[in-house]
């Protein structure tokens, strides 16, 4: 097996994990991109979804409600707005974060805002659809 | 000589003061685990973040936004002093005050035009006869639990005058956390980022959807991030010191109302010893 990369998770409230990983999957920006040892140094944007970890043939799944990332060739950290074990997602959770997104999208004074708040309503769906 | 009805009312008086300084002590101790807890939680993305932007700061090239490359110049100094609302903590605002005198003394000598932003009442009351011109706005913490929320104001202020092109740097002191028995404190420069030697210096990064996308959403982020970390750490910081310091204020009445105590019982004795010599000598004399 190749080299691992060190993944660091955390949000506002808490570091979620901090451990050497085979691979890991981020819903970037542009779409999901799967990370591992050796990538090009990158930053981007997240958008809300699951973050799907690799290790020793093991997977773990984290929902997160959009961040950044940071790759670089040993490195990768994800500073989430918002991150959760998918042991400790429940449809009640994602339900709530849709309505307040819309909420957002309704109150949001800026067209760029309103813009983001949509997109988070809409990748929101999709994580519930296939929740 | 005060007589023994005075010095019970005195030691009246220091136990209830007593009473006080052990039910603050008690109550700092509960609330002290909440903010280590909620300090700590906070801590890794705080570092995690200031971490990724010093990596960035170290690759970026001329163009970079201001809020990262700052201006160039280190003429214009905005000080930001964050401190508690309430006192009764020992010298852990006093600490954090003298740290700013120092910080901005050093800074008017070398010519520099200094600003200041106060968060929390403290600091506002203890610089304001020095500094007060100075001053640019002070900002209390409230009762409520600190959170983004609240920062976010802050934030805003900061932002903006930095864009508009008032100032140069932009510097944060505070007391950081590091036992319930010592915080220090810290000065931390917010504006331009620090770029860190030992890092990754020189690495390129690639930016996904574009450079300028991420870095208008990372950096006021990174901004309001800093500045609640810095909130975080005071108060877990404060409610310690307040522990410590109500620990010894419990203690000192215990030991000055045994001292106390002596001396009345001292002082009765006498009273009595006086009255019986007074007896026996009235009964000689018969």
């Amino acid at each position: 097996m190749a080299d691992k990369i060190k993944f660091d998770l955390v949000s506002p409230e808490r570091l979620l994990l901090s451990q050497a990983v085979d691979m890991v999957t981020v819903p970037g920006s542009e779409g999901y991109m799967g990370v591992i040892a050796g990538h090009a140094s990158l930053v981007s944007n997240l958008r809300a979804g699951m973050i799907d970890m690799k290790n020793d043939g093991v997977d773990t799944r984290y929902f997160i409600r959009g961040g950044f990332a940071e790759i670089n060739a040993t490195h990768i950290t994800v500073l989430a707005e918002e991150a959760l074990p998918m042991t400790e997602l429940d449809l009640a959770i994602l339900d709530q974060r849709i309505k307040d997104a819309q909420e957002d999208e309704i109150a949001a004074k800026t067209d760029a805002d309103r813009q983001k708040a949509g997109q988070l309503v809409d990748d929101l769906k999709l994580v519930r659809a296939a929740f | 000589m005060a007589t023994v009805k005075e010095m019970r009312t005195r030691i009246g008086s220091v136990k209830s003061t007593q009473k006080i300084t052990k039910a603050l002590q008690m109550v700092a101790a509960a609330k002290l685990r909440r903010a280590q807890l909620a300090t700590e939680a906070a801590r890794p993305y705080a570092q995690r973040m200031s971490a990724i932007i010093s990596n960035l700061a170290a690759g970026v090239g001329p163009g970079a936004p201001l809020l990262l490359a700052g201006t160039g110049s280190d003429r214009r100094q905005l000080v930001i002093v964050a401190t508690s609302d309430r006192g009764l903590a020992g010298a852990f605002n006093s600490s954090i005050v003298r740290a700013a005198r120092l910080k901005i003394a050093a800074l008017i000598e070398e010519g520099k035009d200094v600003k200041i932003i106060t968060i929390g009442r403290k600091a506002r009351d203890q610089l304001r006869r020095q500094y007060g011109n100075r001053f640019i706005e002070s900002y209390e913490l409230g009762l409520k639990a600190p959170g983004l929320a609240l920062v976010a104001p802050i934030a805003r202020q900061v932002i903006d005058l930095y864009t508009g092109g008032q100032f140069d740097v932009v510097t944060l002191i505070y007391n950081r956390f590091k036992s319930v028995v010592t915080q220090i404190p810290t000065i931390k420069q917010l504006i331009p980022a620090e770029v860190d030697a030992g890092g990754a210096a020189g690495a390129f990064y690639d930016y996904e959807p574009d450079e300028d996308t991420i870095l208008t959403e990372l950096l006021p982020q990174n901004i309001s991030v800093q500045i609640l970390s810095a909130i975080l750490e005071n108060q877990a910081g404060f409610f310690a010191s307040q522990m410590a310091a109500m620990d010894n204020a419990t203690r000192n009445a215990g030991d000055l109302i045994k001292a106390l105590t002596i001396q009345m019982n001292r002082t009765r004795q006498a009273k009595i010893t006086t009255e019986l010599i007074e007896i026996i000598a009235g009964a000689a004399a018969v």
